[in-house]
């Protein structure tokens, strides 16, 4: 090992690190922390920005720090006066070219560039000019893109072309006018985008955002004639609280319920409550499609933003999806019936909001086969952000909030449920359930850790009543792209496949918390998150779905059994072939 | 070498079932690999006198490319372009030699008289406008091209009577 | 497929058979009447002149004369050039109706058609080539075949010592050696930077990988520059042999050249010369029976300057938008797809089998002590002479402008010289005895770049010169980094507002600090060098760029805005004749009186100027 570690200089300080390092990583580890922009860890490391550039004696022309590595003997100055000019013209050019509206935007105060602007002292710009003109594009029900915030990083584009391989934004023309854009400048909606929003969690300014829906949601609960349920996916508990300082992954389901009954909502209800409906629909699909050989590998639905991408990229394998909707969709079909009949209420006076990690349930939401009766299953979805924007603006002082439950009888959940937050959550849950099943027995064999952890593609063999089973979950589109094209060209031998659209599921959804450039480069947020979801599963009294009484009494009450004519019309739904381009 | 031949065998064949022959041939002569996307967009230019949206989408299909990459590839490169051109499509020359000699002052007159600006085309299909860099003939220079044809030691003189010429056909 | 005894062969044979090319004393019964095919004389019709000559020459069944089409011969300017060999006599600016004279009193009557010789600045009749002035001063190795052989013909080539070299490298040189013998010979990239070339091999050669590729660059952007596309015209399978030789020494066995495609002529006649090699076995697998392999595809460019870029070139052969990657990595480590690649330059491989020929001592002992061999030039702008010149290192700039280019045309004044382009600077008057090298031309603020060499006259505003080049780079920015991408357009903006008396003196500080930190800050050459004419342009006319800023005046008629033409009245005699010569009745006055110009109607076109026989107009 010895061997492998170069010896450097940089700003004076002697620092070793091993061959291969770049100078960024190496300063890091000195305690100097050189400023980026355009980098964003393993995902945009191109030195296009040259917020990073220093000094390397002997060399012509400024080192890019973030992609250059160490060498042996180098001697690097990362503020010498040469620098810090060009850093600071190079922040000035930036900001000439960037609408400054920070006042409205809604990244003020997690923006990379007003951070650096801070840091740098800019108080005026010295070489103001022409600026470059974009429409906004908010036709999508996803995403707004306002490119006149846009500083030209690429990191969207990495995250869409190189990790999540879809490719729906491009950076096109030349020079002055070049720009992050779509084909032909169409509106994301209108091309192969699939709302998963990895876009947004790259952007380190407000060019990329959500579209909100907090303005949807405000009135419902001002108006007394709406009966507002709101509830709430696995994977907001776990990041929710990052928005109000607390460290990531903080597990602070007691404390958003106190605030989501503090903001009005008439009942504070459980999505994990919905997946372990998921789970009982989708364990026994699974075993009937098992047992009949029938479209295998059975490949799970319950992320949208994957949904719409086997839509378009791969219709002649939708076969193989299961026919579940995902858990908010179900449990918003269940709270305007058999909640509704149960508590009285016209279920035309209910108004359900999901908040969820995800921004590609926005488009889910308005989904026609997402009705039933002429009624959408869910009227409104807002983000793990948007939520922690309407308790501050609530005066809501989130972190002193006493814990609260859950609202009966729809916010009983499992350990189950709680882990489809992460990849290979849904896998195992279902894996759980499909066990017992099949066994007619309780057993206690439940952690399938093969399906746990940070690879984007988990392949496992686990044995389930005496049969081998072989099952892989992968998250992240470019890894569903893998499987997919495994299962096309026939090599693929598995019997079920969990596809998660996001790097690591839910937690890492488009509507989490953003964390920056730095923060990603020195934390694994998602370890962070996973492992929070992990403990709540290890704490629940009742760790698998079936076990449920919620679920239980619903069945015996109102579903009958899995796969009845009811839950098919309630919980189940269809996919249609979808043109990746209307251009 | 048989991979070669099951990418050919899989060569796209068009939706609408009518066959271009000229898309045909050129998915027949390339191989769907993405590193051809130039060479390919080269003879699409040289074919249509642009690169249509269709084939576009079309070498899309072809080479596993999302169609926003080959839309900012063809925005790059300034030899492509997103329109057809004129009938009479006219450049001038703005290299060194030719701006030293005045060549600036042509494509003024040019852009007076035809109403439109660098890189469009008049309203009747007739015209176009373009700047290049270096046509190579600087010995002639100014110069300016239509259709490829170099009119050399040009003036405006001469460029007004050439466009009578033109404007009367 | 040819064995080296048979490719021996028809170099002895065809080399009798065109000796009448280089010797005039050569003993002949033949003819050749050679016509220059270069893109400057395509477009004056030199294509229609060879058809002509042809079917002359057939309708009076004359059969010891042939026609042969050549590269270029480099005096554009006299173009479309004709020459008949073996006597070498020059026609100039032959046009296709003048083909039935030269034919009936040249080639029958055995006289010379005065009215199409070509005069020599000084006014001297000139019989042949090598009495023009242009000639004098150049030294042609590189150019060496242009105007010589037929550049789609591989057995004329092949009679010129063509593929000599290559043979040799095969049979008597290890790749070690090969590499040592450019080495020696002081051989430096001709694109511009000027890195030693054999070194670069060096280290392609010594770089980690089983596949290599050799490039070579022939995306010739700099506006106004034609050497590469000349050579590719005019000797293409000199380009080719020497890729091949670059293959033994580096362990590649396959070649791409990225040509531009606004040059159609060029990629015609390389795609001929590979399909003449391949038929040859020259390229394809163990040529000359060595086991040897290689092949050369052509890669079109799509038209981006940045393209030129080492890197970006890759990127874009590699079908991707022509953005550069930050180096290190060089791509010698790390090239095209991640291989090791040896990118050279047309003019620079144009020299490697001469190299290989004749030694490295011969090259090394041309040239100055840094830069050796020769530099092709496009000279071109306010300068007689417009043409393709090579010369040895170390030629002084006075030198190429006044003895090879014959100096200022219409009597003007010298002002600046641009080298290097849009990444070069200029050369003021004061500087017209540096000899033109790699290190004394940076030294005073420009670069060799890849040889554009424009010629300014004193009508010329710097300001507005490097306005002119500031428009280019923002135009082909690739927009991949911030400095050059913004950097670039707000020094543009900063010129616009100068040249519009809009500026101020803060701007040309502004402008400095903005063009230092752009060099040093971009990631590629194109960006690096993109401020270079500013910075020279300020350094040596600050005076003028000061006038536009505080004085808000154009000592030029350039900068319309803030220029003004006023008639002295003193030396005005009322001639009128600047009056009945402006295009906008912009002069008034009456017969005899003095003249006056109405400012509001003056376009500043210069017109009156040129028409005022008593130089009493003027700004």
């Amino acid at each position: 090992m010895e061997k492998d570690l170069v010896t450097l200089t940089i700003d004076g300080q002697k620092v070793q690190a091993p061959k291969g390092t770049t100078i960024l990583q190496a300063a890091k580890k000195a305690g100097i922390d050189i400023p980026t922009l355009c980098f964003l860890k393993e995902i945009n490391e191109v030195g296009d920005c040259r917020m990073c550039i220093v000094e390397v004696e002997g060399r012509r022309g400024f080192a890019t720090s973030c992609i250059q590595t160490v060498e042996e003997g180098m001697v690097v100055h990362t503020h010498s006066p040469n620098v810090l000019e060009a850093r600071h013209v190079i922040l000035d050019l930036i900001i000439s070219n960037h609408s400054k509206d920070c006042l409205t935007c809604t990244r003020s105060g997690n923006c990379e560039l007003q951070a650096l602007a801070n840091k740098f002292n800019i108080s005026t710009i010295e070489f103001e000019g022409e600026r470059t003109k974009h429409k906004i594009d908010d036709v999508s029900p996803s995403i707004v893109r306002d490119f006149n915030k846009c500083i030209l990083c690429r990191r969207c584009v990495s995250a869409c072309k190189k990790v999540q391989k879809v490719g729906a934004i491009d950076c096109i023309n030349r020079g002055f006018e070049s720009c992050i854009s779509t084909a032909y400048d169409k509106s994301l909606n209108d091309v192969n985008c699939t709302n998963c929003g990895q876009c947004i969690q790259a952007c380190p300014t407000g060019a990329l955002h959500e579209r909100e829906n907090i303005n949807d949601v405000w009135p419902k609960l001002k108006d007394p004639d709406t009966y507002v349920i709101v509830q709430t996916a696995p994977a907001v508990r776990v990041a929710l609280g990052e928005e109000f300082g607390m460290p990531i992954g903080t597990n602070v389901t007691g404390k958003m319920v106190t605030a989501l009954k503090r903001l009005g909502f008439n009942k504070v209800f459980d999505t994990n409550t919905g997946a372990d409906f998921t789970i009982m629909e989708e364990a026994n699909e699974f075993i009937d499609r098992f047992k009949a050989n029938d479209n295998l590998p059975m490949i799970t639905s319950c992320s949208p933003g994957w949904i719409k991408y086997i839509e378009m990229n791969y219709p002649e394998l939708l076969p193989h999806l299961s026919s579940c909707k995902s858990p908010h969709e179900m449990f918003g079909a269940l709270l305007k019936t058999y909640y509704a009949q149960k508590e009285n209420i016209d279920p035309k006076k209910i108004y359900v909001v999901s908040v969820m990690p995800c921004i590609a349930k926005k488009f889910e939401r308005q989904r026609t086969e997402m009705q039933n009766d002429g009624m959408y299953d869910v009227d409104a979805v807002i983000t793990t952000r948007e939520l922690s924007r309407m308790i501050k603006q609530a005066n809501i002082e989130f972190t002193s909030l006493e814990d609260t439950n859950f609202d009966s009888p729809m916010g009983e959940a499992t350990g189950a449920a709680a882990i489809f937050g992460t990849t290979g959550g849904v896998m195992e849950a279902a894996l759980r359930t499909a066990q017992d099943v099949l066994t007619g027995q309780d057993l206690k064999k439940i952690d399938f850790e093969q399906v746990r952890g940070e690879q984007g593609i988990k392949r496992a063999t686990v044995n389930i009543a005496g049969k081998e089973l072989k099952v892989v979950a992968a998250s992240g589109l470019a890894n569903a792209q893998k499987i997919m094209e495994e299962i096309k060209s026939g090599k693929a031998d598995y019997q079920f496949v969990e596809i998660m659209a996001c790097p690591g599921g839910c937690i890492m959804g488009g509507g989490q918390p953003i964390k920056n450039s730095k923060i990603r480069s020195e934390v694994d947020v998602r370890k962070l998150r996973a492992d929070s979801l992990y403990s709540i599963d290890e704490k629940s009294v009742i760790r698998k779905s079936h076990e449920n009484p919620v679920i239980k009494k619903v069945y015996e009450d109102f579903l009958e059994k899995p796969g009845s004519e009811i839950a098919h019309k309630l919980l189940h739904t269809k996919y249609y072939k979808r043109e990746k381009y209307n251009i | 070498m048989d991979e070669n031949k099951e990418l050919k065998e899989k060569r796209y064949t068009c939706k609408c079932g009518k066959k271009d022959e000229f898309l045909t041939k050129l998915f027949d002569t390339y191989l769907p690999i993405k590193d051809n996307l130039i060479q390919m967009l080269n003879e699409v230019q040289e074919h249509y006198g642009y690169v249509p949206k269709d084939v576009q989408m079309e070498l899309s299909e072809f080479l596993k490319v999302p169609v926003a990459e080959i839309y900012g590839v063809v925005t790059f490169y300034s030899r492509f372009t997103l329109k057809p051109k004129g009938k009479y499509s006219i450049s001038v020359c703005l290299g060194t030699a030719c701006f030293v000699k005045g060549s600036q002052k042509i494509m003024d007159r040019l852009k007076e008289r035809l109403k439109i600006d660098e890189g469009e085309t008049t309203k009747d299909g007739k015209f176009s406008i373009e700047a290049q860099r270096c046509v190579g003939a600087c010995g002639l220079a100014p110069v300016f091209t239509i259709n490829g044809k170099v009119y050399g030691k040009a003036t405006v003189k001469m460029l007004d009577e050439v466009l009578d010429k033109l404007e009367q056909e | 497929m040819k064995t080296i005894e048979e490719i021996c062969k028809i170099r002895e044979d065809k080399r009798k058979e065109l000796d009448l090319r280089v010797n005039t004393q050569s003993d002949t019964r033949e003819k050749h009447i050679l016509v220059c095919h270069g893109t400057g004389c395509t477009s004056s019709e030199s294509p229609k002149i060879l058809e002509n000559f042809r079917k002359i020459l057939k309708e009076k069944n004359i059969e010891n004369v042939r026609v042969i089409m050549t590269g270029c011969f480099g005096l554009c300017a006299k173009g479309p050039i004709v020459i008949i060999r073996p006597e070498d006599t020059f026609y100039a600016m032959v046009k296709p109706e003048d083909c039935e004279e030269i034919i009936n009193t040249h080639i029958i009557e055995g006289k010379r058609v005065d009215r199409l010789l070509c005069k020599d600045i000084d006014g001297k009749i000139v019989q042949s080539l090598d009495e023009l002035n242009f000639y004098k001063k150049q030294k042609r190795i590189a150019l060496k075949n242009c105007g010589v052989i037929n550049p789609e013909d591989i057995d004329e080539y092949i009679a010129f010592d063509g593929y000599k070299a290559l043979e040799k490298v095969l049979k008597d040189m290890t790749p070690d050696e090969v590499i040592d013998e450019i080495k020696k010979s002081g051989l430096r990239g001709r694109g511009g930077a000027g890195f030693p070339t054999g070194n670069k091999w060096e280290l392609t050669k010594a770089a980690v990988g089983e596949q290599k590729y050799v490039v070579c660059n022939a995306d010739e952007g700099d506006p106004g520059a034609f050497m590469d596309r000349s050579i590719l015209e005019g000797d293409p399978h000199s380009v080719l042999e020497s890729m091949i030789i670059a293959g033994y020494a580096i362990g590649a066995d396959k070649g791409y050249i990225y040509v531009r495609a606004e040059y159609p002529i060029a990629v015609h006649r390389f795609q001929i010369a590979i399909d003449e090699a391949r038929e040859y076995g020259i390229l394809g697998k163990n040529i000359f029976g060595s086991s040897m392999s290689f092949d050369v595809e052509i890669r079109l460019g799509a038209g981006a300057f940045v393209c030129g870029e080492e890197t970006a070139l890759l990127e874009s052969i590699e079908g991707k938008r022509g953005q550069p990657r930050v180096k290190p990595p060089y791509p010698a480590q790390c090239g095209l797809w991640g291989k090791p690649t040896l990118i050279n330059n047309v003019e620079t491989f144009a020299n490697i089998t001469r190299i290989i020929l004749n030694g490295a001592e011969w090259y090394s002992s041309i040239g100055t002590e840094k830069s050796k061999g020769t530099k092709v030039f496009a000279l071109g702008g306010n300068v007689n002479n417009i043409g393709l010149v090579e010369v040895p290192m170390g030629t002084t700039l006075r030198e190429i402008v006044y003895d090879i280019g014959g100096g200022i045309p219409n009597r003007r004044e010298f002002k600046a010289a641009q080298t290097g382009g849009p990444s070069g600077g200029c050369i003021p008057k004061e500087h017209l005895d540096t000899p033109i090298d790699y290190e004394s031309l940076k030294e005073i603020g420009s670069m060799m770049g890849s040889g554009g060499m424009i010629i300014m006259d004193d009508t010329k505003c710097m300001v507005s010169l490097a306005k002119f080049y500031l428009e280019f780079t923002v135009s082909e920015s690739c927009g991949k980094c911030t400095p050059c991408r913004i950097g670039t357009k707000r020094m543009l903006e900063i010129l616009q507002k100068l040249c519009d008396g809009k500026g101020e003196e803060m701007d040309i500080y502004r402008l400095e600090k903005l063009a230092l930190n752009i060099q040093r800050a971009s990631i590629c050459g194109l960006g690096q060098s993109a401020p270079n004419p500013v910075i020279s342009a300020m350094k040596y006319f600050r005076e003028e760029f000061k006038e536009h800023a505080i004085d808000k005046t154009c000592r030029t008629l350039e900068c319309k805005a803030i220029s003004k033409i006023i008639i002295n009245e003193e030396k005005c005699k009322g001639c009128g004749l600047c009056q009945r010569a402006c295009p906008v009745n912009a002069i008034e006055g009456k017969d005899r009186e003095k003249r006056v110009i109405n400012q509001d109607k003056c376009i500043k076109c210069g017109t009156c100027l040129t028409n005022c026989p008593f130089k009493a107009i003027g700004n």
